[in-house]
């Protein structure tokens, strides 16, 4: 049988105010256990909440930047549960009135294609602290420097596909949260958290199959994985007559599978209503309207932008544009090189090579875009050629000095002392008999060969085209 | 002087006629003397209490003239004191002490007044009897085998009995106006809003609200000026332009029209109360104000929806006293589940746990919409009925309770406790102000009238209130019993 799946994704993503959410505490990473934790978060009896209008600031502007549809009139609700790093028993979030509403990200797959993925709310809620359950002895500790905490939950359509489209989804979601700087979003360290829920049913159906959720997957690598091993399991299940049950599941890297982690409780009834201690958040037009004029240009328009003003093809300006600091990088190395096609190779190639290898960010790179830039200029002007570029660059990840003082010391320089040149091809020339009179007799191709002899010869310092010049002047 | 008002001592305080550190002195040896006997108070502030008085003396030598300066005071012991035992009634807080002070206590202290102690009170406020108390009963001065109302028992109590010069209470369905009616005081509900509700411990955040417990109207607005006003600590506090409160107290009533709701004068109303109120009215009458009735349709609803809403938000509040943190914890869990399990049947009293669980099934999934929703409903159509009144009249006056204070252990049945609040829960629910001022004897017990204002209406309503006390001693008697066997400074 052939089957589909449907995929539904739930994304948590740290809202980097300074303070927390309903308190004054730092959102710093890092500190020490429940130095971060006011009154408040401690849920002291008699403390209240009051809402930190950057949160409201950070979700209105991922929404204007996904056109979603902005509620003017958010209302938090209280959700009950006990659990010992939940504080006051209940967390606030918002039910019935989120701050996002409908809205949609397009993504690119690998075939060229692109879809629209609808967005179905995103709303703010405040995180949990942390049960920390080693080094206690048989009890259990609580850090509650992240209790309360302001998080952005971005709830999909269940309109994804595959895997593939499922992490494609991520990565747009990831790059526009980063351009719009509300969040570092890293999955890593938890700044950004995805929920899956998964189901399949035969291709045709109607009704959608019942759905297991994946819970807290921390890269875009393990969602893949986790999908593709869940949709298998799902579909051994059912094609052996099976069925699958409705519950909560883990992946497990190792094994390369989900395992359930289904609590014994049923389902949990978690008695939502209007948070009493805190007003509806009210807006009109014109915040929205002063959130918008605010955004930075956004990853679809930068693509469109650096494809006509650099002419360059949709797909390289996309690998561009994928970051913004990448974006930005490479914007100071095409203005500064002068080269926007020269730069783009670099950038997208060499560059994003090196970090890839190293696993290194953008901000870890030896390599400043300045120095890049540097570099291709000295392409450029025939300083040195393209190819003992490649050795600069190299070189330049330990050796922190100027590109001109690393092409100097290693003496990279291009020779185009036509004199210096003449000795390598009159070398060359009576070196190569045979293949000089290939040339005369009308072979042109051999010039390929004797050309790569005098680079060699000149340990590629030799400008290539003078070489060229040189060569058939001589043998003509 | 400790029988005297708040007034009273202030003046006496500025002339000089007394220190701060006497008047206190006289009201903690008070207190050594009855509080054995009445159990008003949880925790009494003696040391502290005399060096807060010696400050505020010689603050006033050097020119501080703060009016309610040295003027000894009683919290109810829901707002948190800072360093002090903050126990909220309960076995759950039983040692919990505040690292931090309540706005309202805040406010108190800025204004120079002396901390005598913390009072007793229905465990988080839940009760009209003050029999809920994990530290007992609180009695009636009056006669010590009635209650004293509830839950801010403690602190009618100890203002109705010379404890203290005037006490904070909390009222979310009646709990500051029933007690005043039951000990003879006078005690004010401000509008929701008014008072910050930072570091008061939350019973039902949506109806809970400060106010004062005194034994007169002007001392009602004296201790409102101190506490009313915005709170940026609390989201819900109003921001509204400072009011001094004893402004128009002597506003004459000429003209003055009063609505009185013919459901507050319905069936299990006592004969006593009515003919007591309606003597009030004539009263009025005679000032120059005009009676109109008004018809509070849906007042009979008022206590089924406050006891949807209170309990369901009740529910979540209470979800913080988890044993994890702070507060009782049982002994020896051998696990969460045990934890939560014991430390919350252990720690919490029978009728807080009867709400819990009211409020949570109030809220469950397949419940919501025929309870908290209809409640949230009802509650809107109280607000109409109390706006369509108001368009009409100025205030509108009633009985504060339908009786009598009833004896102690009188009342097992819960529905029949719940209804004691019948006339008082609308005004909560509405969010209006609302005083109980005293307005007759009867069989050797005080009465109680409520008047009921438009939303920030409370100069209003202490100039009706302040008006009837200039014609009337009602609220100059004092329990018999005690009265004689006091000791005065």
């Amino acid at each position: 049988m052939e089957w589909e799946t449907v995929i539904g994704l739930e994304v948590h993503v740290s809202l980097s105010t300074k303070s927390k959410l309903f308190s004054g505490s730092s959102t710093e990473f890092g500190a020490d256990p429940n130095t971060q934790a006011s009154i408040f978060d401690c849920a002291l009896p008699g403390t209240l909440p009051v809402f930190n209008e950057e949160a409201l600031r950070m979700a209105v502007r991922f929404g204007v930047a996904i056109g979603a549809e902005i509620g003017k009139r958010s209302v938090f609700d209280r959700k009950n549960y006990f659990y010992p790093d939940l504080p006051k028993g209940y967390q606030v979030t918002q039910l019935d009135f989120p701050t996002v509403g409908k809205g949609a990200l397009t993504v690119t797959l690998s075939d060229g294609s692109e879809k629209v993925i609808g967005v179905t709310r995103a709303h703010i809620e405040e995180n949990a602290g942390k049960s920390l359950h080693e080094e206690f002895h048989g009890m259990s500790g609580i850090d509650l420097n992240r209790a309360g905490e302001p998080l952005l939950e971005i709830v999909s359509e269940p309109e994804i596909t595959s895997a593939e489209e499922a992490v494609a989804y991520l990565k747009k979601l990831h790059t526009i949260i980063r351009y719009l700087d509300i969040s570092d979003a890293i999955m890593a360290q938890g700044s950004m958290r995805c929920d899956v829920n998964v189901s399949i049913r035969p291709v045709g159906d109607t009704e959608l199959g019942t759905r297991t959720e994946i819970k807290n997957i921390n890269s875009f690598r393990f969602v893949e994985k986790a999908i593709i091993s869940e949709v298998q399991r799902q579909q051994e299940i059912l094609e052996d007559g099976g069925r699958i049950i409705q519950e909560t599941r883990r992946y497990n890297a190792d094994k390369d599978e989900t395992t359930s982690m289904r609590s014994k409780e049923v389902a949990n009834d978690y008695r939502y209503f209007p948070e009493p201690d805190l007003l509806p958040v009210v807006i009109d037009d014109e915040y929205i309207a002063a959130v918008k004029a605010q955004l930075p240009e956004l990853p679809d328009a930068r693509r469109s932008r650096f494809a006509e003003e650099y002419a360059l093809s949709e797909y390289d300006a996309g690998v561009l544009v994928s970051s913004r600091e990448l974006a930005e990088y490479y914007e100071i190395v095409a203005s500064q090189s002068g080269d926007a096609k020269l730069a783009a190779n670099w950038v997208s190639q060499d560059l994003l090579g090196l970090l890839n290898k190293n696993n290194w960010e953008l901000a870890d790179s030896p390599i400043q875009a300045e120095r890049l830039a540097m570099l291709i200029t000295r392409i450029k002007d025939n300083t040195i050629s393209g190819k003992i570029a490649k050795t600069v660059f190299e070189t330049m990840l330990e050796d922190e000095s100027d590109v001109d003082t690393i092409i100097e010391n290693k003496g990279l320089k291009q020779v185009t002392d036509s004199g210096e040149i003449e000795k390598f091809v009159d070398e060359v020339i009576s070196n190569n008999p045979d293949q000089v009179q290939q040339y005369k007799d009308g072979k042109q191709q051999v010039i390929g060969f004797l050309v790569g002899q005098c680079m060699q010869l000149s340990k590629g310092k030799a400008n290539p085209a003078q070489v060229n010049e040189l060569l058939r002047e001589k043998m003509q | 002087m400790i029988n005297s008002t708040v007034a009273e001592i202030a003046a006496a305080l500025k002339a000089g006629d007394i220190s701060s550190v006497e008047i206190t002195q006289a009201y903690l040896n008070r207190i050594a003397k009855l509080n054995g006997e009445l159990n008003a108070f949880i925790t009494v502030c003696e040391e502290s209490a005399l060096e807060q008085a010696a400050a505020a003396d010689a603050a006033r030598s050097a020119g501080n003239t703060s009016p309610l300066l040295g003027i000894p005071i009683a919290h109810k012991d829901i707002f948190c004191t800072k360093d002090i035992l903050t126990t909220c009634g309960s076995r759950m807080l039983h040692n919990f002490v505040s690292p931090y002070n309540a706005t309202v206590v805040e406010r108190f202290n800025d204004a120079g007044t002396v901390l005598l102690g913390k009072t007793n009170m229905d465990e988080f406020a839940m009760g009209s009897s003050n029999e809920t108390s994990f530290f007992g009963d609180v009695k009636n001065p009056w006669n010590t085998e009635c209650v004293p109302g509830g839950s801010s028992g403690g602190s009618a109590a100890a203002v109705a009995a010379d404890l203290c010069a005037m006490a904070t209470g909390t009222d979310t369905g009646g709990s500051i106006r029933q007690p005043a009616a039951f000990c003879g005081i006078t005690g004010f509900k401000p509008s929701y809003g008014r008072v910050s509700r930072w570091g008061m411990i939350a019973f039902a955040s949506s109806l809970d609200q400060a106010g004062p417990i005194t034994k007169s109207a002007e001392d009602a607005a004296l201790m409102l000026n101190a506490m009313a006003g915005l709170d940026e600590k609390d989201s819900t506090s109003i921001d509204r332009p400072a009011e001094d409160f004893t402004a128009s107290l002597n506003q004459p009533l000429k003209g003055l029209r009063i609505g009185v709701p013919k459901q507050h004068f319905a069936e299990g109303l006592s004969m006593e109360v009515e003919k007591a109120v309606r003597a009030a009215l004539a009263e009025y009458e005679k000032l120059g104000a005009i009676i109109k009735e008004v018809d509070l349709t849906n007042s009979h609803l008022s206590v089924s929806a406050y006891y949807v809403v209170a309990p369901a938000e009740a529910s979540a509040n209470l979800s913080r006293f988890d044993g994890v943190r702070y507060g009782y914890r049982c002994e020896d869990p051998v696990d969460l589940e045990d934890m939560y399990k014991r430390t919350r049947s252990e720690g919490f009293g029978e009728e807080v746990k009867r709400r819990i669980m009211i409020g949570t099934y109030a809220l469950s999934a397949g419940y919501y919409d025929a309870y908290y929703r209809k409640a949230q409903k009802i509650r809107r159509l109280i607000k109409e009925d109390f706006d369509r009144a108001f368009a009409e009249v100025d205030v509108i006056i009633g009985p504060t309770s339908p009786h009598t204070a009833f004896k102690l252990g009188s009342k097992s049945d819960p529905v029949s406790m719940y209804l004691e609040d019948i006339y008082t829960i609308a005004v909560n629910l509405a969010g209006l102000p609302a005083a109980s001022i005293p307005v007759g004897m009867a069989n050797g017990m005080p009465m109680g009238m409520q008047i009921i204002g438009a939303y920030f209406d409370e100069a209003k309503i202490l100039n009706v209130a302040h008006q009837f006390q200039q014609h009337t001693d009602w609220h100059k008697q004092k329990p018999g019993p005690i009265a004689s066997s006091e000791g005065e400074a």
